[in-house]
C-alpha cells in the first residue's frame, strides 16, 4: 500500500481512518489531534493530522468550535442588527466586514452613497489592510519560531490603527462603523491630520519591519518553497485574496469589480512566482505598500458633503423583495454578503462567503509530504480567523 | 457576458434534454439565475467550466436556502351578471383560492470566471421535498471550492450530495440530528440535554420531561418503609 493510497478517502469512509501498514518498508503511522487549544492554530481550529514518520500523509482540518450559526442570527434580526455582529467574523478587519455587508445592503436596495463615505471606506479599508497584514506578518514569523520581537513590532503599530479606529468609531475592534448609505460619524479634521501622521510614518515600520525579515537568510530557508500552492489548484478551490495573488494569478476585487471609488486610485496588484509560503508573506508586505499608497491619494482627495445619503433608511428598513450578492477585497480575501429578502424587515437569508473557512479547501493539498513543523508556518501563511472560519 | 436567457439557449442547444429555466430576481440588482434540473446538473456545470466564452473557473460561494410548505391563498375578482337586474352592470364577488406550494431545498452558487473577469453565473438546484428527497448532484467534482461549502449545507440545511467525496457534518458535531438553518427548526432546551434548574429551560424541560408518576418516587431519607 502506498503512501498515496492513504491520502485518499474510500468511498463511504467517515474520512479520517487510517489503515496502519505493517511490513517492513513502513512504520506504524501515527495520527496527531493537533489543536484545537494548540497555540500555532490561531485560534479553536483542529488539524486530524497522519504521519509516516515525520511526513504529513493526510490532514483533515475539524471545524465548528467557535460555531454560533451567524447566519440564523442574521435571519432574526433586522438588516441593521447584523451589522454588530460582522464586526465579530474576522475581528481583525471589522470595517471591511461592514463594508462588506453595506455593499450587499445597498446593492439589494439600490442605495446610493455619497462621495465623502466612499473615501471614508476606503480610507478605512486600507487601514485595516495594513492592520492585517502587519499581524499576520508577526504571527507567521512567530509560527516559524522567531518568538516575540517581530509580533510584538508587528503589535505596537496595530495598536496605533486600533487607536485611530477607537476614536472614530468608539470601539478599538468592534467598531461598528458603515451603515446603509454612508457612515455613521463624520471623521473631524483632527482625526484626518492623525491618519495623515501613521499614513506618512507607515513606510519607516515597514522599512524597519523588512529591514529585520524580508532578507533575512533563516527566514528564507525555513520558508521558501514550502506549502506550494499551484494557480489551477488555488482557482479551482475558491482561493481568493494575497494567497491568490502569491500563486501568481492576477485577480483583486478591487480592480476586477472597480467598486467604490477605487477606480481613480492608482495601484498595482503585486504577484508571486511561487506561490510557497514566502511569497504569501512577500505578497502581504507588498500590498501594505500599496495600501500606503491608496490611503496617501485618498486622503489628499478627501471631497466634503454629507457622509451619510439624505435618503438612506436606517429604522423600518425594507427593501423590496429580490436578492443580491456584494462582495469586496477583504484583507483575507473575498468577503461577500449573500441576502435574500422577502419584503420584510428581516432577511429571509443572510448567507456570508467566508474568504479564510474557503481558503482552507486545499490546506491538506499544501501540507501533503510536508513535515509538522512545516504544516504550522503553512496554517500560518493562510491567514485564517476562527470567528470567520466557525461563523 | 452573456445574459442568463442566452446562456440558457447555448445550453439547450447543447444539452437537448436539460431541464434550464431562468429565475428571475425582481431586485433592483435584478442579477437572474438558472435553475438547473437535477439530471444534467454536473455536465451542464461541467460545460459552463470549460466553455471558452464563459470560463467559469471558480465557483465562489455555495449557499443553501429553505422553503417550507407555504399555503398560498389567492384572491381573485370574477365578474358575474346580476340575476337580479340581468342588464344593470355585472356582480364582482371576490374569491378565495387556496393552494399548497411544495416546499423544498435550493442550493445556490455563485460563478465567477478569473481568467475572463467576469461573473456572476448564478445557479440553483432544487431538491424534490424537505424529507425524503432532498437530494442533489454534488458539484465538488466540477469545483473543488465546493467541498467545504457542501458540506456546510449539507450540516446546516439537511441536503445530500450525490457523488461528494467526503460528505459529513462540517460545523456541528457528528452526533447532533437536527439541521440549525432550516426554517422549522426548534432548538433543544439544552444543548446538554440536562436541564439546568431555572428559568425559561425549566419551564420548557418540565414539558419535556414530565415529572415521574408519585409511586417512582424514591422515600425520603431516614423514612421508615
Amino acid at each position: 500500500m502506498s503512501v498515496s493510497d492513504l491520502s485518499a478517502p474510500a468511498a463511504g469512509s467517515p474520512g479520517s481512518r487510517v489503515r496502519a501498514v505493517h511490513d517492513s518498508f513502513h512504520g506504524d503511522l501515527l495520527e496527531v489531534s493537533m489543536g484545537p487549544h494548540h497555540p500555532s492554530t490561531h485560534g479553536v481550529f483542529r488539524m486530524i493530522v497522519t504521519l509516516d514518520g515525520e511526513t504529513i500523509v493526510k490532514l483533515k482540518p475539524v471545524f465548528g468550535y467557535l460555531h454560533r450559526n451567524h447566519e440564523k442570527l442574521g435571519e432574526n434580526v433586522t438588516y441593521l442588527g447584523s451589522m454588530p455582529y460582522t464586526d465579530r467574523l474576522d475581528y481583525l478587519s471589522s470595517m471591511t466586514n461592514n463594508w462588506a455587508y453595506a455593499l450587499a445592503v445597498e446593492k439589494l436596495a439600490g442605495q446610493a452613497v455619497p462621495e465623502r463615505a466612499e473615501y471614508v471606506r476606503v480610507i478605512l479599508a486600507e487601514l485595516t489592510r495594513l492592520l492585517n497584514h502587519t499581524c499576520l506578518a508577526g504571527f507567521l514569523m512567530q509560527d516559524c519560531g522567531c518568538s516575540g520581537t517581530p509580533l510584538m513590532y508587528a503589535f505596537r503599530e496595530r495598536e496605533y490603527i486600533l487607536d485611530l479606529f477607537e476614536s472614530l468609531s468608539g470601539s478599538r475592534m468592534m467598531c461598528n462603523y458603515q451603515r446603509f448609505g454612508g457612515c455613521r460619524v463624520d471623521p473631524s479634521a483632527d482625526w484626518l491630520a492623525g491618519a495623515q501622521k501613521l499614513t506618512d510614518r507607515y513606510g519607516v515600520f515597514l522599512d524597519e519591519f523588512e529591514t529585520l525579515l524580508t532578507g533575512n537568510e533563516i527566514i528564507m530557508a525555513r520558508t521558501q518553497g514550502v506549502g506550494k500552492l499551484p494557480p489551477a489548484l488555488a482557482i479551482g478551490a475558491g482561493v481568493t485574496g494575497p494567497m491568490l495573488r502569491a500563486s501568481g494569478v492576477n485577480y483583486d476585487l478591487r480592480k476586477v469589480d472597480a467598486y467604490g471609488v477605487y477606480p481613480r486610485f492608482d495601484f498595482r496588484v503585486p504577484l508571486g512566482d511561487h506561490g510557497d509560503v514566502y511569497d504569501r508573506y512577500m505578497i502581504r508586505v507588498l500590498e501594505m505598500r500599496e495600501s500606503i499608497k491608496i490611503l496617501q491619494q485618498a486622503l489628499a482627495g478627501l471631497p466634503g458633503g454629507p457622509i451619510m445619503d439624505p435618503k438612506a433608511k436606517l429604522r423600518s428598513f425594507r427593501p423590496k423583495a429580490g436578492e443580491a450578492y456584494g462582495r469586496i477585497e477583504g484583507p483575507k480575501g473575498e468577503i461577500g454578503f449573500y441576502l435574500l429578502s422577502d419584503g420584510s424587515p428581516n432577511p429571509y437569508r443572510y448567507r456570508i462567503r467566508p474568504p479564510s473557512f474557503i481558503n482552507l479547501t486545499i490546506l491538506e493539498d499544501m501540507c501533503l509530504g510536508h513535515t509538522v513543523a512545516d504544516a504550522v508556518i503553512i496554517l500560518g501563511s493562510v491567514d485564517i480567523v476562527l470567528g470567520e472560519v466557525d461563523r | 457576458m452573456e445574459t442568463p436567457e442566452q446562456i440558457r439557449d447555448r445550453l439547450l442547444a447543447r444539452f437537448p434534454g436539460a431541464e434550464i429555466t431562468v429565475v428571475p430576481n425582481p431586485g433592483t440588482d435584478a442579477q437572474h439565475s438558472l435553475l438547473l434540473g437535477a439530471a444534467h446538473a454536473r455536465a451542464l456545470a461541467e460545460f459552463l467550466r470549460d466553455d471558452a466564452t464563459l470560463r467559469l473557473d471558480q465557483c465562489s460561494n455555495v449557499t443553501g436556502i429553505d422553503w417550507p410548505e407555504k399555503e398560498i391563498v389567492e384572491t381573485t375578482k370574477v365578474a358575474t351578471p346580476d340575476p337580479a337586474n340581468p342588464a344593470g352592470p355585472p356582480k364582482v364577488v371576490e374569491q378565495k383560492t387556496k393552494r399548497l406550494q411544495l416546499g423544498c431545498l435550493e442550493v445556490v452558487y455563485h460563478l465567477y470566471s478569473i481568467s475572463l473577469r467576469h461573473g456572476p453565473v448564478i445557479l440553483r438546484l432544487r431538491t424534490g421535498n424537505r424529507t425524503d428527497q432532498a437530494a442533489v448532484p454534488s458539484l465538488t467534482p466540477v469545483w473543488r471550492s465546493c467541498e467545504f461549502q457542501e458540506r456546510e449545507v449539507f450540516d446546516l440545511f439537511g441536503v445530500t450530495f450525490h457523488g461528494h467525496p467526503d460528505l459529513r457534518r462540517i460545523l456541528m458535531w457528528d452526533e447532533f440530528a437536527d439541521h440549525p438553518m432550516r426554517r422549522d427548526y426548534v432548538e433543544p432546551d439544552d444543548y446538554e440535554w440536562e436541564p439546568t434548574p431555572h428559568g425559561t429551560v425549566l419551564e420548557k424541560a418540565k414539558a419535556h420531561y414530565p415529572a415521574p408518576p408519585p409511586a417512582a418516587v424514591a422515600p425520603a431519607k431516614g423514612a421508615t418503609p
